[in-house]
């Protein structure tokens, strides 16, 4: 395997953080970074690679799955020991300089997938935070084992969501549940997500991405053109909120405060690491 | 409705199934952590076991400090 992952063929490809393939119409890319698919530069790089490919994998597909293999769950969310060791080791105009570069370029991907003209499902199991939370909200459906479990644990840092989840959440949820999520930062499992209108889907345990394949495969037998032009009148990218998400994320990142909670977060043995 | 008493033996008894724990060891006021031997992201399995299991919510910052199942079963019982 090359350090940039490996194509296998024009419609696959075994990366160290993810993978894709394409299988009946439906492209399935599946997350598998140890520990839990924490969302670093790797992985970055990667999704780059998957959004490059997009333009030619999707002329042969009507929708697309993200799921994870590992255990754990789908995706814990930015890889915080990455950005502590790399803020640790430059200057402070640097470290801004290079966050604000990471966010443009998920974004970027983000709001590619977010836009696909095609139908796009996360099918997610266990933890499903910060950063994975918004990988799944970029998604049109969002089918959860019940044993997933959302968080948006940022405010512990001092921080926001920077990749898209206050935008995206106002988007799908009415505001005073957006509120709770972000200002509680509490956790809550896949049937109170379904409650609120998160997610369309709860099945059982391990059977997430049994459910999605089943969703995908009856979305294949809808018209195409007719599924691109319904998602497009019902979800547009909020791209000005987006924008000014990243923004806020920059300028609350450069506080003394986030420092302090990125060391403390990442030196802790708490059970509850992503509390205060 | 169930006593403080069930819901801490339904506790224990979940608990015990799903990570492979002699039901025996787990006593009410054993260290969860400790009994069980679970780290962060088993915690949280944990308590999403007992969400579905007993219908509630529990938000995780009411369970922060809670060690013992005693204490967990008295934060389910207010919610049942």
């Amino acid at each position: 395997m090359t350090q940039k992952g490996k194509a296998l063929g024009e419609k696959q490809f075994q990366g160290r953080a993810l993978s894709w393939q394409v299988q009946s119409g439906v492209i399935e890319l599946a997350l598998h970074r140890d520990p839990c698919n924490e969302l670093g530069s790797l992985s970055l790089d990667e999704l780059e690679q998957f959004e490059s490919a997009l333009d030619d994998l999707e002329k042969d597909a009507h929708a697309l799955i993200i799921y994870s293999t590992l255990k754990c769950g789908f995706c814990a969310g930015a890889d915080l020991r990455e950005l502590y060791e790399r803020s640790q080791a430059m200057e402070k105009a640097e470290t801004a300089q290079g966050v604000r570069d990471f966010l443009e370029r998920i974004h970027r991907v983000l709001n590619r997938i977010d836009a696909a003209p095609m139908t796009t499902i996360a099918a997610v199991h266990g933890v499903t935070f910060g950063g994975g939370f918004e990988l799944a909200l970029v998604c049109d459906l969002i089918i959860a084992d019940k044993m997933a479990r959302f968080c948006f644990p940022e405010l512990r840092l001092g921080l926001i969501p920077g990749f898209g989840g206050i935008p995206r959440l106002k988007r799908d949820l009415g505001n005073a549940v957006v509120r709770d999520l972000l200002l509680t930062g509490r956790s809550f499992n896949a049937t109170k997500a379904q409650q609120i209108g998160l997610v369309s889907q709860v099945v059982s345990e391990g059977e997430a991405l049994r459910a999605a394949r089943a969703t995908a495969a009856q979305l294949g037998k809808f018209d195409r053109q007719t599924a691109v032009a319904a998602k497009q009148f019902i979800k547009p990218v909020p791209h000005d909120e987006l924008r000014k998400e990243i923004d806020m994320f920059c300028d609350l990142f450069s506080r003394p405060a986030v420092q302090a909670g990125l060391k403390r977060f990442v030196e802790s043995t708490d059970a509850q690491p992503y509390l205060p | 409705m169930k006593t403080a008493d069930q819901t801490l033996d339904e506790i224990l008894n979940l608990a015990a199934a799903h990570f492979k724990v002699p039901r025996e060891k787990l006593s009410p006021d054993a260290d969860f952590f400790k009994a069980l031997g679970i780290d962060s992201l088993q915690t949280l399995d944990l308590l999403t076991r007992l969400e579905n299991h007993f219908h509630v919510e529990l938000p995780d910052y009411e369970l922060q400090g809670v060690t013992d199942f005693r204490t967990l079963a008295g934060k389910i019982q207010a919610r049942l």
